[in-house]
């Protein structure tokens, strides 16, 4: 990859990071620090040529599909999908809005979702379902489900689990956005998931761990584990944080629920976007 | 009787299997529930068919993805359990999603009512006719023949949507000895009456038979109807049909007074504005573990024959000529 590749990929995430601040600042309704910890990973996905997508033509037969298991914690979509050409850019002034098509959790009305998302742990049974279906048809595209650590409490997921590994789905990759934190603490103090990667592995997944926050190598893990067909399915669990880049957000138990002062955002939108900038360079 | 009886779900799985050979888009999905028929579903279309394990909620979400990739799917399990184990599966990623994704699913739930017997009340099922009907774009179908369900297995590939097959588990004798019922009308009259019509569904439509039977040896003719899709039938008819009583009887093998048929019919009554009394005949709410026979049973709980004219014949002293 290009130094140019790099920095584009870099000034991505930071744009996602302030629209996103910017789009709660205006609709507080949202899920803030859980759509901080992904941004990584979808800038990856669409930016960091990973996911197959058409902006012009979202069901596209052709395309990767991309199920977005965590609703709530995704708002950080909204400002790339409108920059993708999805839809208007305007429409990330209406958030939660009366007519808007964009609401506190995203529905599949929006050009890019797949499915319903506000209810948790649907996600990657739905997408198991869908890579059974790409492969009886034959096709080459592969299913992307994005999801929380603390929605894998919910048992459905481990049915797809098993059932994935069993029908051999290579073309399923789960992506868990691991930031440690559900609603009311983190999901070590509710129900540990100690190790998530060796249970997924003896589960029959191949099973690989990554800064969630390095950008550069959450889009190399994604694209490497993208190529290997090997007759499993395959996760990534992104080590990230919760409130990433918000004081007294980030990590924070309550982050779930914790809504910043506004007077915060603004001073981050307004002053310390620019140092932010410079550190993360 | 010139037709020899089968269970419903072995003469839909037969159609089922026959529609494969020649329709590619169809895919057939068990929760490790079978049938001799399904052996041949399983054996001819090993590509198009599979069986997710003892795991309802993973039926809905695979059914969910395969439909949304353009398969017509059939899933298939116990009733009480393809309905209520998985009832945020199927709003969620069936009924809600099924409003922005095109998609044709069919969960085929055998175990209407009593018809496990001896299995008790995890396998009985009274409840499902309820919770289906709450969802709005799902047809509730439930047949009392196999000839009926045979009929709806057309509509069910032809038409894009969200169908829930109500089947007993037993096999029931042939009504539609002549020729299956009109589906698009919902419901078939069976006998006209002179004040009381019985409406039926499933089982009960052979138990409201025999209930008119022996009504009429008191010398009042009570009007039959089978009702087999309890959300999408032809109002219009069926207010005509009804106009001329002066009281209708619904008969379900679920839960009185829970939402059930009963009060899909009363609520039709009341926007149809028709002037008749209304007598609901289900299953007396509560649970037993109680074996029996399934006549026995019916008995019990208020749906038996006995039990039912104990309650139709005050009814009837009740309604003025």
């Amino acid at each position: 990859m290009t130094t140019d590749q790099v920095n584009n990929l870099r000034e991505k995430v930071l744009w996602v990071w302030k629209e996103t601040l910017a789009i709660h600042r205006r609709a507080p309704e949202t899920r803030l620090a859980s759509s901080l910890s992904v941004i990584e990973i979808f800038v990856a996905l669409y930016y960091g040529g990973v996911l197959k997508f058409s902006a012009s033509s979202p069901l596209d037969e052709e395309r990767d599909r991309c199920i977005i298991s965590k609703g709530h914690g995704s708002i950080c979509m909204y400002p790339i999908l409108a920059d993708l050409g999805f839809f208007a850019m305007e429409e990330l002034q209406n958030v939660c809005q009366a007519g808007s098509f964009l609401g506190g959790i995203p529905d599949p009305v929006i050009p890019g979702y797949e499915t319903v998302n506000g209810s948790l742990g649907h996600g990657l049974g739905v997408a198991t379902g869908v890579a059974l279906a790409l492969k009886t048809k034959k096709s080459d595209s592969n299913v992307f489900v994005v999801t929380g650590d603390g929605e894998l409490h919910e048992g459905a997921n481990w049915e797809a689990i098993m059932f994935a590994s069993h029908h051999g789905l290579d073309n399923l990759h789960l992506i868990v956005d691991d930031n440690s934190i559900s609603m009311l603490d983190h999901t070590d103090n509710i129900v540990s998931h100690r190790d998530l990667a060796m249970r997924l592995t003896s589960f029959g997944w191949d099973c690989l761990e990554v800064d969630g926050h390095d950008i550069i190598a959450v889009q190399e893990i994604l694209l490497k584990q993208k190529n290997i067909k090997e007759g499993r399915p395959k996760a990534i669990i992104s080590k990230t944080l919760k409130g990433h880049g918000v004081p007294g957000l980030e990590d924070a138990s309550l982050s779930h629920i914790i809504n910043p002062k506004p007077e915060l955002i603004d001073d981050l939108l307004e002053n310390l976007i620019d140092t932010l900038l410079e550190k993360k360079k | 009787m010139n037709i020899n009886s089968f269970a419903m779900r072995d003469v839909f799985l037969e159609r089922i299997w026959q529609e494969m050979a020649s329709n590619p888009s169809i895919f057939f999905v068990s929760a490790d529930f079978g049938s001799p028929v399904l052996d041949k579903i399983r054996e001819d279309f090993s590509d198009r068919f599979v069986n997710v394990g003892i795991a309802e909620q993973n039926l809905i979400n695979i059914t969910a993805g395969l439909a949304i990739e353009g398969f017509t799917v059939f899933a298939y399990a116990i009733a009480p359990f393809i309905t209520m184990r998985c009832y945020e599966q199927i709003r969620v990623s069936l009924a809600l999603l099924s409003e922005v994704r095109p998609m044709n699913v069919n969960l085929i739930g055998v175990g209407a009512g009593y018809s496990y017997v001896v299995s008790g009340p995890t396998h009985q099922c009274y409840e499902d006719i309820t919770i289906m009907r709450a969802l709005p774009n799902f047809q509730v179908l439930s047949p009392a023949d196999h000839i009926t369900a045979d009929k709806l297995f057309d509509g069910c590939v032809s038409s894009n949507g969200l169908k829930y097959l109500r089947f007993d588990a037993q096999i029931l004798p042939v009504i539609y000895e002549a020729g299956p019922p009109k589906i698009s009308d919902g419901f078939h009259v069976h006998q006209q009456g002179e004040k009381i019509c019985l409406i039926a569904t499933g089982y009960m439509l052979h138990t409201a038979f025999q209930v008119a039977n022996e009504i009429a040896k008191d010398g009042e003719k009570l009007g039959v109807i089978d009702i087999f899709n309890l959300t999408h039938f032809s109002a219009d008819r069926l207010k005509t049909v009804l106009a001329p009583y002066s009281a209708i009887v619904s008969c379900e093998e679920g839960f009185r007074g829970r939402g059930g048929l009963d009060a899909m019919l009363f609520e039709f009554i009341a926007k149809s504005n028709l002037n008749v009394k209304t007598l609901s005949i289900g299953v007396e709410p509560g649970y037993s573990f109680e074996l029996g026979s399934r006549i026995e049973l019916h008995e019990k709980v208020g749906i038996g024959i006995q039990s039912i004219l104990k309650k139709v014949r005050p009814f009837i002293q009740t309604i003025p000529n």
